[in-house]
């Protein structure tokens, strides 16, 4: 890959991000002009002068209907992918998701639970949240129960920690309640952006963003990991602060984009391998492009989801099912020497 | 002068001992070998002497200053570590591992400006490897690594280098080079710990030679004193018949 334009090209995915979710605010059953959208922002930033009927129209079509649902799709696809991403190289793994340490079975427990608790949306999230990090906190503690901190048992505590809360998450759903409460959990649980609750997206929202960016900035202390931790630490890297924060900043991300969103799955592995092949595999711009396209990617995906049929169908099921098929591809480059 | 010192240096797994109460001192200009069989506690000597693991008694001292009370990046700044290098999982270009060694100058927080581009250049041209700086790391072949390695324990510009067994795997002309290489690298002044499996070469290139036996530190000098077929024959069990021909010593199995 020429330097040249491999250096552009974080400032290029950022750019594609925007134009897709510019696109995803036109597109869509009542479809809105670009030239539409430009008067009614500038109305909005009192310069212009639309109809008071059309722009009340394009209000609630653009602000209220679309804006939240684009916003939360741009937050829950950057943040699982950037967390993949950086699982990966902290782990040194390319096989490694941001489930790993037991994030997304925490946070599924947590949401049954609160839907059996008969939780509103905002509590629901929550506590899908506070479960995710407790989860989290069990397998890293598993992990240090045996007094070292190597990676091979931070992935074998990750595994307790995920069979503990997949339990916990059965045992929930054979208590709930099969006519009501089961179906609304096996629902949240295939992941969706159609109930983005907006009270849960003004408080989510924000960190989720701030994270994203912390943790695509930290590229270059990512970076010093990249060979074994003996090495790191003879280089003078503080090996365990990076691992760990990166640890609590994609815990955090992945508690926050479940709680939003349930369960989406695949972006985390698809799209930092995806990236990789654009850009290698430095974090300083492999975590960037990552956020970018993984925005792009559940844009699309959710539009697919919306458009594909009268209802909707579950955004995690079309994620999967693209993730899959463009996973074998990505594969195929991969074997020729990517890794 | 004393780059670094081991005051005796013990280690144990469990009750097991590991070393026991070792006692040396590296200075500049010295090429060592450490000689021992496979267990006699040669990486556990290294990692103890970076400060990867924590003496049970005794210190290692870095110009003079107890390692527990330095900063890993004011040790790295002192003493690089070249290992026996493996593939890593993601194609890193050896330019950026090769830049890595510049970290414990700059910190994390800086990005590199041009004179650690240069340091690089500079690194990679002295060891030959200029024309893989572009290549994917996991695509050379065991030999170049180990350059790359060694460019990188050369970026870090630290008066000491501790590497492991760093000509196992490699052919014999890249043994031969990268041998000559750490000869002229201590005449320069460095100071150079090696593990090793091969007396022959310890005899050809080291100036000074450590035996570790069973945990102990059995002997420390001049190789010609040390390595004989009696040495050989208590360290690896075998015996070999030892011929001295032409200032040179050679040892054939009997």
């Amino acid at each position: 890959m020429p330097a040249f334009t491999s250096s552009r090209l974080p400032l290029l995915s950022v750019l594609l991000l925007i134009a897709a979710s510019i696109m995803a605010l036109l597109l869509g059953r009542y479809a809105i002009s670009l030239r539409d959208l430009w008067q009614f922002i500038a109305t909005l930033c009192g310069v212009g002068d639309m109809p008071q009927q059309r722009y009340q129209l394009i209000h609630s079509v653009v602000i209220e209907a679309r804006l939240p649902r684009i916003l939360a799709g741009v937050l829950v696809g950057a943040g699982l992918s950037v967390s993949g991403a950086a699982y990966q190289a902290v782990f040194r793994n390319p096989l490694v998701s941001p489930g790993l340490l037991g994030v997304l079975s925490g946070c599924a427990f947590g949401a049954a639970l609160g839907i059996v608790w008969h939780l509103h949306p905002l509590p629901i999230a929550v506590l899908a949240c506070l479960t995710g990090l407790i989860a989290v906190a069990v397998g890293v503690g598993i992990a240090h129960l045996f007094q070292t901190s190597s990676i091979l048992l931070l992935v074998l505590g990750g595994i307790v920690a995920n069979a503990l809360f997949t339990s916990l998450l059965s045992i929930t759903q054979y208590l709930a309640d099969p006519v009501d409460q089961l179906p609304s959990i096996v629902y949240w649980l295939l992941g969706s952006l159609s109930a983005v609750d907006l009270p849960t997206l003004l408080l989510t929202g924000p960190i989720l963003a701030v994270a994203i960016v912390v943790l695509c900035l930290g590229g270059r202390a990512i970076d010093a990991l990249s060979l074994s931790d003996d090495e790191a630490y003879s280089l003078g890297v503080p090996v365990q602060k990076i691992r760990y924060g990166v640890i609590v900043l994609a815990t955090l991300i992945c508690a926050l984009t479940v709680s939003l969103a349930g369960m989406v799955g695949w972006i985390g592995l698809l799209v930092p391998h995806l990236a990789r092949l654009l850009v290698g595999p430095g974090n300083q711009r492999l975590l960037i492009v990552s956020a970018s396209l993984g925005g792009v990617f559940l844009l699309a995906a959710d539009g697919v989801a919306r458009s594909l049929t009268a209802g909707e169908i579950p955004l995690g099921i079309i994620t999967e099912l693209f993730g899959a098929l463009a996973f074998v591809l990505v594969l195929h480059r991969v074997r020729k020497g990517w890794l | 002068m004393t780059l670094l010192t081991a005051d005796r240096l013990s280690y144990r797994l469990g009750d097991r001992p590991i070393l026991d109460h070792l006692s040396f001192s590296i200075e500049a200009g010295d090429n060592i070998a450490l000689l021992g069989a496979n267990g006699a506690g040669k990486t556990t000597l290294l990692r103890l002497l970076l400060g990867l693991l924590k003496p049970a008694a005794g210190q290692v001292l870095l110009h003079g200053l107890p390692l527990p009370g330095l900063s890993r990046r004011s040790i790295a700044r002192q003493m690089a570590y070249v290992p026996q290098s493996h593939v890593p999982s993601f194609p890193f270009s050896v330019a950026h591992i090769v830049a890595q060694g510049r970290l414990p100058a700059t910190g994390l927080g800086h990005a590199p400006d041009s004179a650690d581009e240069d340091h690089v250049r500079e690194a990679l041209v002295e060891l030959g490897i200029d024309h893989l700086r572009a290549r994917p790391y996991t695509e050379l072949s065991g030999g170049e690594r180990q350059l790359v390695l060694i460019a990188r324990a050369m970026v870090q510009r630290a008066r000491l280098i501790i590497l492991d067994e760093p000509v196992t795997g490699l052919d014999y002309g890249h043994q031969l080079r990268l041998l000559a290489l750490l000869e002229q690298l201590a005449e320069r002044g460095l100071g150079l710990l090696s593990s090793s499996h091969r007396p022959e070469q310890a005899l050809a290139s080291a100036t000074r030679v450590l035996v570790l036996h069973e945990g102990r530190l059995i002997a420390d000098g001049a190789p010609y004193d040390i390595i004989d077929s009696d040495l050989i024959r208590r360290l690896y069990q075998v015996d070999v018949k030892q011929i001295d021909a032409a200032d040179h010593r050679f040892f054939i199995p009997c």
